[in-house]
């Protein structure tokens, strides 16, 4: 059944040779577990990947119930979490996963490093990497505020007043960040908008350019 | 990734159709991926159909009118109830029609239109007196509550409960006082 459907699909839009393209390729023996246990480093990356979908999807669900506004916001994360169903699991994925992400990040950057993948011709992906480093920081940075409880409160505060301390242009840092004079209304109101839309835009172009750019290259070759 | 026919028999005389390596492989991932998938998306399917499972909260009964007041003639009664809607609570104003019945039996009625969801109000078109009618697109009601133009079904009416010479109002049911 499932196969005569996959077949219809492929008969039309011939889509085996696009997930061949993606999907379909050999594994060097150096990278693969199976050979060298110790090449499980170069698994970080895909565990980055994938909690990243974590991630994602998590947070679809969680708009589901929560409202960006300061007279609700707190009210509707009790609410998601104590009164509706696996909330506590759902909003635990998405908590648990923002910290593991940056772990499993920068484990994948000292894999990077170590092995000295960055070298030429990899030079841009690095970039990309590093680029893709602060919009998950920037993630984390928005999100942190979006529950509006004290500790959120307080550290977009902190977050914010060293933005300030920028020379020159850390004022105007400030007041983009806050969207007016305090962490207010229109401070939740953009770090949402920032959250769950432009830094996951951004987030997915840089993961694209990324991957397509291992394709091209290849794995870096053994130590 | 059926490769069943592709494999010689090891044995030619074991007729017995055995996995392949490959097979058990794909399978054993597949399975593997599947249960790491459900882990996953199982607890926020469960999240997001949530209201549906919710049990339907139950209305407590609200203090109303006072009975020697109900005549045959219906007149509109507001009341407060306590709304639960997730995270907010408050209290929202309420209307119903109350009045006995020729058998006198006593009824209240929700204003809601059985159209499309208007607020009905009594005696309000003189074409049509003693008449609940609608004015969104002119749907009308006998005193009961009975449907006799444009509504598909009678007005909806209040579990009603009569307590020392007080009469008190809970949830809304299907009218049972039309006929
Ligand atoms: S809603 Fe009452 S007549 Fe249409």
């Amino acid at each position: 059944m499932l196969k005569a459907v996959y077949e219809w699909i492929d008969g039309r839009l011939d889509i085996t040779p696009m997930w061949r393209d993606v999907a379909d390729h050999e594994v060097p023996e150096h990278v693969n577990p199976a050979h060298h246990f110790s090449a499980f480093v170069y698994c970080f990356g895909g565990l980055t990947f994938f909690i990243t979908v974590i991630q994602i999807l998590s947070g679809m669900f969680l708009t589901m119930y929560y409202v960006p506004d300061i007279a609700n916001a707190y009210a509707s994360v009790d609410y998601l979490q104590h009164k509706v169903a696996f909330g506590v699991i759902v909003r635990g994925m998405h908590h648990w996963g923002a910290s593991l992400v940056i772990v499993l990040m920068f484990l994948h950057t000292l894999r990077v490093f170590f092995t000295g993948s960055y070298k030429n011709p990899r030079e841009m992906n690095w970039v990309i990497g590093m680029l893709t480093f602060g919009v998950m920081l920037g993630l984390g940075f928005t999100g942190y505020l979006l529950p509006w409880d004290n500790k959120a409160y307080f550290a977009t505060k902190v977050g914010i007043e060293i933005a300030a301390s920028v020379p020159f242009i850390g004022e105007t840092i400030q007041n983009f960040l806050q969207g007016g004079d305090i962490v207010g209304a229109e401070t939740i109101a953009r770090f949402f908008a920032l959250h769950v839309f432009f830094l996951p835009g951004v987030l997915l172009a840089l993961l694209a350019a990324h991957f397509i750019l291992i394709r091209k290259q290849g794995i870096s070759g053994p130590l | 990734m059926a490769r069943e026919h592709e494999e010689q028999p090891m044995h030619p005389h074991a007729p017995r159709r055995q996995m392949t390596r490959r097979q058990f492989l794909s399978y054993t991932l597949g399975a593997a991926g599947a249960f790491m998938a459900g882990g996953v998306i199982i607890p926020m399917i469960r999240f997001a159909i949530d209201p549906l499972l919710k049990p339907k909260a139950v209305v407590p009964f609200v203090k109303v009118a006072e009975l020697s007041q109900i005549s045959s003639q219906p007149v509109s009664y507001s009341f407060q109830t306590l709304q639960i809607d997730g995270w907010i609570e408050k209290n929202v104003e309420q209307t119903a029609w109350i009045a006995k019945s020729s058998a006198g039996e006593l009824f209240a009625l929700s204003p809601v239109c059985k159209h499309l969801g208007c607020t009905i109000d009594w005696n309000s078109n003189p074409q049509h007196p003693n008449e609940f009618f609608c004015p969104c697109h002119a749907a009308r009601y006998t005193p009961e509550g009975k449907n006799l133009a444009i509504a598909p079904a009678p007005l909806d009416e209040y579990e009603v409960k009569i307590e020392n010479g007080f009469v008190y109002l809970g949830g809304i049911r299907p009218n049972t006082i039309a006929t």
